[in-house]
Parts: C-alpha cells; sequence; structure tokens
C-alpha cells in the first residue's frame, strides 16, 4: 500500500494538485491497480526483449521542413492563448 | 421505428445503400443530412451522444455534393454521406474538446488527417461526439460533459471509450461515425451498441490530428451498420502519412474479394463461402465468469462459421491473463507523457482566466499556474492515470513496471505470431458481459477496467480486431463477435465478416428508440 507521502511525491512529479480527499482516494485505488499488475513478476522474461513497436519500424525519418500557417490557422493558435500581449504569448516568470 | 410504407428513412440507410439513392437521383445530400439532423433533435434529449452539432455547415457540405452529383462529378462513394465524428479528432474551426474540461472551449487549428482525406471524399460532417475524457475510460461516463445512454437500454452506458459515436451510428443518428480504439474503444461499443467496428492493424491510419492517448497501441477506427460501410470506411482513412512516422507503405491485400463476396449477396442468390478459411478459438478467452449468453451466442456464431465452410481449430494464446495488467501499466505510462502538453499555458483551460481561482488566490506561482489548471481541467479517470504512468516511470519503479510490461508486450505479441501460423483468423468474444447500467463501475476503476479484459490484447499486440453483431441477450442487449487477423491482413478479416454478416440477420434490428 502506498503511503501518502509518496502519493504527494508522484503528484508533485506530475504537477497536478490534489484535494487531501483526493490523495486519500488516489492512495487506495493506486495501491489495488498497481497490486493487480503487479502479477507480471510471475512471468519469466529473462530471455525476453521488450517490445516498443508492435510492426517492426526503425528510424523512420523525414525531411525537417518548415510548413508556414496560413492567416486562419495562425489566428486561431493566437486566439487560444490564455494570457497575450499583442501576439505573442505571455507567461509568469520563471526566475524570481 | 418510424417508416414511411416500409421504406427505410434516409438516415436508417447504410452508407451503400445511401450512395446508391444518391447516385439515382432518389434522395438528395440534403435530404439525407437533413433527416440524420431531425433524428439527432428528436433522440438526442435521451441519448445525448453528441457533444456538437454542425447543422448548418453539415447543410452547406451536403448542398455541395448536390451540386457535383446534379453536373455529373460525383467524387465517390462517401459524397454526401453524413458522419459523427469521435470528439478527440481535430476539424479545422470547429470545437474539439476531447470530452475534457480542459479543452472546452478549444478550436481545431487544422484537420486531422483522416478528416483531410473524407473532406475530399465528399464526406459531409454532422458533429463530433461524446466519448470518455481523451477517450480513457470504457463507458463514455468518463466525458466531463454528459453521459451517453445505450440506444437499446436508456438506462445502460453504450460502452467507451467511442461510445457517443456507436449509440449515432445504432440509433441511426448518423449514416457512418468515426471513433478511436486504443484498449478496445471501437469494438466494445461496437458490440454493447448491436453495430461493426473494425479497429485496424496498428500503424494503418494516421493518427495526425488525433488527440494523443497511447500512442503505442491507439489507431484511429470506422463504426457502422455493415461490414461493407467499416470497409469503405476503412479504405478512405487508410494509407502512409508522413505526419504519423509509424503509418506503413503496405497496400491493403484481400480487399476485392471481401467486395466480391458481397456483391454476390446483392444478387440474394449465393452466399460466399469460407472454404479453405481455418478460424482459430482461443481457450483463454472463454473465461469462468463470462456471461453464459454471451458464450453462447459466441459459440454459435463460431458453429455458423463452420457451417460457411470454414475450418475450427482450438488454439491457445497462452500471455492472454496478462494483457490487461501490460496494457494497465504501458498506456497510462505514456499517456502521463501525452497529457503534459496541458500546461495551462498555451491553449485550453487557465487558472489564470478562471475568476474565481483568482479571487481565491491573490498571489500565485508559475508552478502553481501548471498544477493547478492541470488539477482543476482534467477528470478522476485522467488524473489516475497520470498518476500511476508516473508512478511505473519514476526512478527505482520503471523496471519492475514499464520495462517488465514492455517484456511480456513481447510475449504476448508472439503469441499471435505463432497463433497466424497456423490459423487465417481468430473468432471470441468481444466483452466478458453485454453493456451494463450507468453507474454501475464508476466507483470501481479496477473493474472499469476488467471491462476491456478481451479487447486490450490486440493493442498490445498491434493486430487488428473486427466486431459484428452475433445475438441478443434475453433482455434485447446486442452480442458482438471479434475476429482478430494478422498483421496488415484486414481484408481478409472484412471478408469472413461480410460472409458472417449475409449468413446472420442480427446486423438488420435497430433498436426500439
Amino acid at each position: 500500500m502506498l503511503n501518502i507521502d509518496e502519493v504527494k511525491k508522484i503528484a508533485n512529479l506530475a504537477r497536478l494538485h490534489l484535494t487531501d480527499e483526493e490523495v486519500e482516494l488516489y492512495r487506495g485505488q493506486l495501491s489495488s491497480i498497481l497490486d493487480y499488475v503487479g502479477q507480471l513478476k510471475e512471468v519469466d522474461t529473462s530471455n525476453v526483449e521488450p517490445t516498443s513497436q508492435v510492426t517492426g519500424l526503425t528510424d523512420v525519418t523525414r525531411e525537417d521542413r518548415v510548413e508556414l500557417a496560413n492567416v486562419d490557422e495562425h489566428q486561431r493558435i493566437l486566439n487560444q492563448f490564455p494570457q497575450h500581449e499583442g501576439n505573442l504569448l505571455k507567461v509568469k516568470a520563471v526566475f524570481e | 421505428m418510424p417508416h414511411e410504407n416500409g421504406y427505410p428513412l434516409p438516415n436508417e440507410l447504410s452508407i451503400a445503400q445511401a450512395s446508391d439513392r444518391l447516385n439515382c437521383g432518389e434522395c438528395s445530400a440534403v435530404e439525407l443530412t437533413q433527416a440524420c439532423l431531425d433524428r439527432i433533435a428528436s433522440t438526442e434529449p435521451q441519448l445525448k451522444a453528441f457533444i456538437t452539432v454542425f447543422a448548418q455547415n453539415a447543410l452547406q457540405q451536403a448542398q455541395e455534393s448536390d451540386l457535383r452529383i446534379k453536373a455529373g462529378k460525383r467524387l465517390g462513394v462517401l459524397d454526401g454521406i453524413p458522419l459523427a465524428i469521435k470528439d478527440v479528432i481535430l476539424i479545422a474551426g470547429d470545437l474539439a474538446t476531447g470530452a475534457s474540461k480542459i479543452l472546452a472551449n478549444y478550436v481545431s487549428v487544422y484537420d486531422a488527417t483522416v478528416i483531410k482525406k473524407l473532406r475530399a471524399a465528399g464526406g459531409v460532417f454532422l458533429g463530433k461526439t461524446n466519448c470518455d475524457e481523451f477517450a480513457m475510460g470504457a463507458s463514455t461516463e468518463n466525458s466531463a460533459f454528459q453521459k451517453t445512454a445505450n440506444p437499446w437500454d436508456t438506462t445502460r452506458v453504450p460502452g467507451g471509450s467511442s461510445g457517443g459515436s456507436a449509440a449515432a451510428v445504432a440509433a441511426d443518428q448518423c449514416i457512418a461515425a468515426l471513433g478511436s480504439d486504443t484498449g478496445g474503444s471501437i469494438r466494445q461499443p461496437a458490440a454493447f451498441c448491436g453495430i461493426v467496428g473494425l479497429k485496424p492493424t496498428y500503424g494503418r491510419v494516421s493518427r495526425y490530428g488525433l488527440m494523443p492517448m497511447a500512442a503505442s497501441h491507439n489507431q484511429i477506427a470506422p463504426l457502422g451498420k455493415t461490414v461493407e460501410d467499416v470497409k469503405i470506411l476503412f479504405e478512405a482513412i487508410a494509407g502512409h502519412d508522413p505526419k504519423d512516422a509509424v503509418t506503413v507503405q503496405k497496400e491493403i491485400s484481400n480487399l476485392k474479394s471481401a467486395r466480391n463476396a458481397s456483391h454476390s449477396d446483392a444478387g440474394g442468390s449465393q452466399i460466399s463461402n469460407l472454404r479453405g478459411t481455418r478460424v482459430g478459438v482461443p481457450r483463454e478467452y472463454f473465461i469462468e465468469g463470462m456471461d453464459a449468453e454471451i458464450e453462447k451466442s459466441v459459440r454459435a456464431a463460431i458453429d455458423q462459421l463452420k457451417d460457411l465452410g470454414a475450418e475450427i481449430k482450438p488454439i491457445s494464446l497462452p500471455h492472454t491473463k496478462y494483457g490487461l495488467a501490460v496494457y494497465y501499466i504501458i498506456v497510462p505510462s505514456e499517456v502521463s507523457a501525452d497529457v503534459a502538453r496541458y500546461d495551462g499555458i498555451r491553449y485550453g483551460y487557465s487558472v489564470e482566466n478562471d475568476r474565481e481561482y483568482l479571487a481565491q488566490h491573490p498571489s500565485f506561482s508559475l508552478l502553481d499556474v501548471y498544477r493547478d489548471s492541470r488539477g482543476r481541467g482534467f477528470g478522476p479517470e485522467v488524473r489516475r492515470r497520470i498518476m500511476i504512468g508516473t508512478y511505473a516511470l519514476s526512478a527505482g519503479y520503471y523496471d519492475a513496471y514499464y520495462a517488465k510490461a514492455q517484456k511480456v508486450r513481447t510475449l504476448i505479441r508472439q503469441d499471435f505470431i505463432n497463433a497466424f501460423q497456423e490459423v487465417d483468423c481468430i473468432a471470441a468474444p468481444t466483452t466478458p458481459t453485454p453493456a451494463f447500467p450507468i453507474g454501475e463501475k464508476s466507483n470501481d476503476p479496477l473493474q472499469m477496467y476488467l471491462a476491456d479484459v478481451f479487447t486490450v490484447t490486440l493493442n498490445v499486440a498491434g493486430v487488428p480486431g473486427l466486431v459484428v453483431p452475433c445475438g441478443f441477450t434475453k433482455n434485447k442487449l446486442p452480442i458482438g463477435l471479434q475476429l482478430v487477423g494478422n498483421y496488415f491482413d484486414e481484408g481478409r478479416l472484412l471478408q469472413i465478416g461480410s460472409a458472417y454478416e449475409q449468413a446472420t440477420e442480427w446486423h438488420l434490428r435497430k433498436p426500439l428508440i
């Protein structure tokens, strides 16, 4: 069973604010899910390679070419900035 | 079901039937679209399948189709056909919410590749359908906005995550639809709603413009009223796309014979036979605790395949029972990275624009913007998966969880590769139970995950799966047969599904809504 500090640590790593009730709720739910997936321990994988791509493609590349957005696309991107100054995205200071 | 003199209403038609009517001028694209919009208006209060309906845009697209048809320049079988699109796929200039509060007001910047292809084929976009938030769920109850009802029993879920698209097809609110499938999100709702769904081989269909959800597992996929219809949509959306690096250049084989098979039936005389087709029945998919009516219907369907000439072979996929555990390690791990982009900074919900938040927090930091925008913007299941994934990838646990799951993934994939040495297709149930009541599993995430037990292994391995209606329970809930194909062998899968469909009448039944 995960403890409260572990749950808080994961939430912080994930940049996710949780209320105290949520920390308690997720502590139980994550623990039971982790118990369930823990059954993989019983599988012998000592001589097995991991799979990260199921159809066997490797090193797929393409030319890194700039495609200009049209006026509509450009405007749609600008319209969705939560905070802006003119056409610039405004963010809070990273360094105090 | 309202009928004019026993003749089906335009919105009740399949793509193939509607296309014939458009060709011979018996019906216009505007009439077809209006019939769907009328049906949406009359059934949405009960179903809640759509998040957004584009009535005006749809009618305009239909008018353009009609002009092409009149000029003898129809673009093909999809020109003028009204379609519903799962709200995780982008249509330029239209709302795309992912059924998430964090994107409640998001407007798509560009068209997804599949939308570009359907647009070029003359498809009409009716609207965006409800789903679980960012496609994470098995009941569509995880939508931030509404719960969709199953057209066969409105107290039950339509399945998920593509529940809105499946309900819309089953209730004739549209002619066909697109969804996406990461662990069963097309196939389980198709089974619950009594329609046809095809999850293509991994890499068959471009995901450019699909909201990301476990990139090593997911595919955009068609839902339709017949096997022929999902074949038409599949052919239209499949293909290599430089913007999705895992898409392949392979041709779709065996499609021609699938088409011939259905045409021979259209003549009414000959039902295509499956002589020479080897169908495997995996013992691991008939487990203790599965619904007895489902087992009975699926076994009867397998007998039907045998009657059609198929050779039935018992097979084993020995690592099946680990599929769900592999899935619920790898998928949340990928999800925790996928949704990192929703940060309250560039687009979507931000606490910086939330008056209530600003009133409570006179000052806050950049870190607060991240944590609080995400904490408030994401629903419980998305947050749960972010937490599991972050844990599984964190220092000290990576080898025990993620690396281990990727190795077991190899064994599951090998199971299928071995099986397809002996058989052409695998027949299995789609779900362990029929559609369950709304609310039944929503407080128990692990029980909800178990709803995917028969579908996730296909995504873990990357093989294609087709679901066709194969019966009903005593309570008139649909049951789906799942046919699993070898890598890139969708053509044969469609051929077998089509032969089964022609020999049965399950797909012709309509819900009484």
